[in-house]
């Protein structure tokens, strides 16, 4: 019997891990983001190129600054600014200037994330708080678009409105909807239209998020209440004014919903945790979503939904919380 | 068919492919036999034995103090050598009767076999006490207890625990394979003792030959073969209950508050063992097994034995060992040194390398829920344990701390490495220390 090491580690029960690791999480959501940066670049070429690194290296370099003057150990090697950064981007237009997209990295990751203590402690989704922050800023570069010019295509980016612009314009202009929203749900679905680089293409965000579901990292809860509701909602007031309000379709492939519900919303730091609290942030999000969309100001409101539902997290985690197994009646 | 099971859990792998196929072996009788007077939950034994004095095979050395506590006996005929604390599994070190075998095994005269025919139960359960008879699933609770419940706690749902679903264990699945009968005789008796309508033998799906053969044994009697999903904590007992009967066992509260009475298959074997052989409960079937021990196996080993020699048994040491584990990786207890016994409650030894412990350093939750959906009581793991670690005592009992069960699964899966049951034990431990003092 040989001696026994003076290693011997003590600690208590459990003693094996999955092995599964924050960094390990983080790097799997980045993988996912590669086809819908992927058909950006396709549609929007070298500009959508340039907004993603800006954006990118735009929040790692903020994390490190913040972190170094807070004499924190440097953490950018987690994955999360950099997921910071892809999504911010995808959440902007492919003409926005550099320093427009420098500003939103910056306020992505010092004002959305590292003032409230870092990773984990941010109580609303970074890259959100940077896109608001800059519509509402600077109005007139968040909301030029252009035309997709797909690669090879030699065609230039043309500034035009996205469909959700027009629909909004054309409503509060005549009262119904334009002639020209007849049919497109397929170019809608690929990407074929123009909007913020993540927002164009439902199918490559798709790709992305079954990857993501494969790893166990997203659930269904929150993209399917989202969407769930948006598409009841929005099929509601159709049904009742077809020639006001757009079809659930064109909700739901148009604008900024798929990105939203899939990759926005489901952001975990601010998001309940229980799964009827899930799902209450994900029919919250489609109302406020709709509501927005249909009566508010901007023609779009993905944004602002889940960022108020953002705020409503504390309360929904502290009022939903999971019915306790063998819970008597009444209690939690 | 769509297996039976609880919600929550998780699939970690169960490693039990070292030792499931290797027939149990009889673990040759060490130098000396540590017998430590506390092996199960409650006050423990007082030894009634003399240093110097010959003892028989199965001869009590150590007498129940209280109704909750079980003798021990000698686990084998010699010379008690020393009656003095020595390092215990629990961490300590406790009293214990040390007997030096003297190479005979022979049996004490005084026990007797019985016709269970003509037994009430009333003598069964006297017998299971006399014979020192402990859950041996792991913690070890006194089994005449559990076979005593108040009259009014009818016992209408009888479920013997064959899941073993902790990962590298496969010392109950060798006995269901090895010694069915003996099982089946304890059930048999048990049914008796509580006048049951309902005999289920439940055996996580992982184990399709132990089925099999149960299905077979038990066809065309009262008792129900059940398998169950493959996922952890199946056996952990509220969790079996629920996947059996499909009701939950009240917060607070015990099996017996919804008729329902859980006995692992060791144990049931055990009482088996006492009843009809009238033999204490002095030997058990102990997994040896992990990524560090030369030769994994399934040993029959006497109570007191110490590790060294359940190791050198099984080949010796692959490399030196960064943990000791006694019971199963998720909810084990990590030992100082081979020199401590093997107990009553002990179903397995794992050896894990340095590499296979390295702890992973602690980052910010990312709330990312995964201890939420794994955690088979439904409570907030990362919320509890974030208040207990804040010493928010009230705030950890409200969210309902001391219904966790500490199976692990939440720290198991948790990205950020946070120990979060170990925080939860911790609150527990200020939860009840609060109420001691008020």
């Amino acid at each position: 019997m040989s001696p026994v090491s003076q290693q011997l580690y003590l600690s208590s029960s459990p003693h094996i891990h999955s092995g599964e690791s924050t960094a390990r999480v983080m790097r799997a959501v980045l993988y996912s983001l590669i086809p819908a940066c992927g058909v950006a670049i396709y549609f929007f070429g070298i500009p959508a190129l340039a907004v993603l690194l800006i954006a990118t290296l735009g929040c790692l370099a903020t994390e490190t600054v913040c972190q170094r003057l807070m004499r924190q150990p440097v953490t950018i090697a987690d994955g999360s600014a950099a997921i910071t950064g892809v999504l911010l981007a995808l959440n902007l237009p492919p003409t926005s200037p550099w320093w427009l997209t420098l500003l939103g990295s910056v306020i992505a990751i010092a004002v959305g994330k590292q003032v409230y203590g870092g990773l984990g402690a941010n109580p609303f989704n970074p890259a959100l708080v940077a896109r608001v922050v800059l519509l509402i800023s600077f109005p007139v570069q968040m909301t030029t678009w252009s035309a997709p010019a797909p690669l090879g295509s030699g065609l230039d980016l043309v500034t035009t409105a996205t469909p959700l612009g027009v629909w909004k314009n054309a409503v509060m202009l005549t009262g119904h909807l334009p002639e020209s929203m007849q049919g497109g749900t397929i170019d809608y679905f690929l990407g074929n239209m123009p909007g913020c680089l993540g927002e164009v293409s439902a199918l490559a965000l798709l790709l992305g998020a079954a990857y993501l579901f494969y790893r166990r990292i997203l659930t269904w809860h929150i993209p399917t209440s989202f969407i769930g509701t948006v598409v009841l909602l929005s099929g509601l007031f159709w049904l009742i004014s077809p020639e006001k309000y757009p079809s659930p379709a064109f909700h739901l492939l148009t604008g900024g919903l798929v990105l939203g519900a899939f990759y926005m919303a489901t952001d975990m730091v601010t998001t309940p945790v229980s799964t009827r609290g899930m799902l209450l942030f994900g029919v919250g999000c489609g109302v406020l979503t709709v509501l927005i969309r249909l009566f508010g100001g901007y023609p779009e409101g993905v944004s602002f939904a889940i960022l108020l539902m953002n705020g409503a997290t504390p309360l929904i985690d502290r009022y939903l919380r999971p019915r306790t197994f063998g819970a008597l009646a009444g209690k939690v | 068919m769509k297996l039976r099971t609880f919600a929550g859990g998780i699939h970690p792998p169960d490693s039990k492919q070292w030792s499931a196929h290797k027939a149990i072996e009889d673990c040759p009788l060490p130098a000396e036999l540590i017998v430590p007077l506390a092996q199960h939950i409650g006050a423990p034994a007082v030894p009634c034995v003399e240093v110097g004095q010959c003892v028989a095979k199965g001869q009590e050395i150590g007498t129940a103090k209280g109704f909750v506590s079980v003798p021990v006996h000698a686990p084998t005929s010699g010379v008690i050598s020393a009656i003095e604390n020595r390092p215990h599994p629990w961490g300590t070190s406790l009293p214990a009767v040390v007997v030096k075998p003297d190479g005979e095994d022979r049996w004490s005269s005084d026990l007797r076999p019985a016709d269970p025919g003509e037994l009430s139960p009333e003598d069964i359960i006297e017998k299971v006490r006399q014979a020192g008879v402990v859950g041996m699933g792991g913690a070890a609770f006194p089994a005449h207890v559990k076979l005593s419940p108040p009259p009014e706690k009818k016992i209408r749902t009888l479920i013997f625990n064959g899941v073993e679903c902790e990962p590298y264990l496969t010392a109950d699945h060798r006995l269901m394979l090895e010694d069915p009968e003996r099982i089946l005789q304890g059930v048999a008796l048990l049914q008796y003792v509580f006048g049951s309508e309902r005999v289920v033998v439940g055996i996580e799906a992982n184990k399709p030959d132990a089925i099999e053969l149960f299905e077979k044994l038990c066809d065309g009697t009262p008792v129900e073969v059940i398998p169950l999903q493959v996922k952890y904590p199946q056996g952990a007992e509220k969790q079996l209950i629920a996947a059996v009967t499909g009701r939950e066992v009240p917060s607070g509260g015990l099996p017996m508050d919804i008729g329902v009475a859980v006995h692992n298959v060791s144990t049931a074997a055990a009482i088996n063992d006492a009843v009809v052989l009238g033999r204490p409960l002095i030997e058990r079937i102990c997994t040896v097994t992990g990524p560090a021990v030369r030769e994994p196996k399934n040993l029959r080993i006497r109570i007191g034995t110490p590790l060294s020699q359940l190791v050198d048994t099984c080949g010796g040491l692959v490399e030196t060992p960064g943990k000791i584990v006694l019971g199963g990786p998720m909810m084990g207890f990590a030992q100082l040194g081979f020199e401590v016994p093997a107990i009553r409650g002990t179903s397995g030894l794992l050896l894990l390398r340095q590499d296979d412990v390295t702890l992973q350093p602690e980052g910010p939750c990312i709330r990312c829920a995964r201890c939420v959906q794994a955690c088979p009581m439904h409570i907030l793991p990362t919320t509890i344990a974030a208040y207990a670690r804040r010493d928010m005592v009230a705030e950890a009992a409200e969210y309902c701390a001391m219904d966790c069960i500490e199976c692990g699964s939440c720290s198991y899966v948790c990205p950020a490495a946070i120990p979060l049951v170990q925080g939860i034990r911790y609150g527990k431990a200020a939860i009840l220390a609060k109420k001691r003092n008020s």
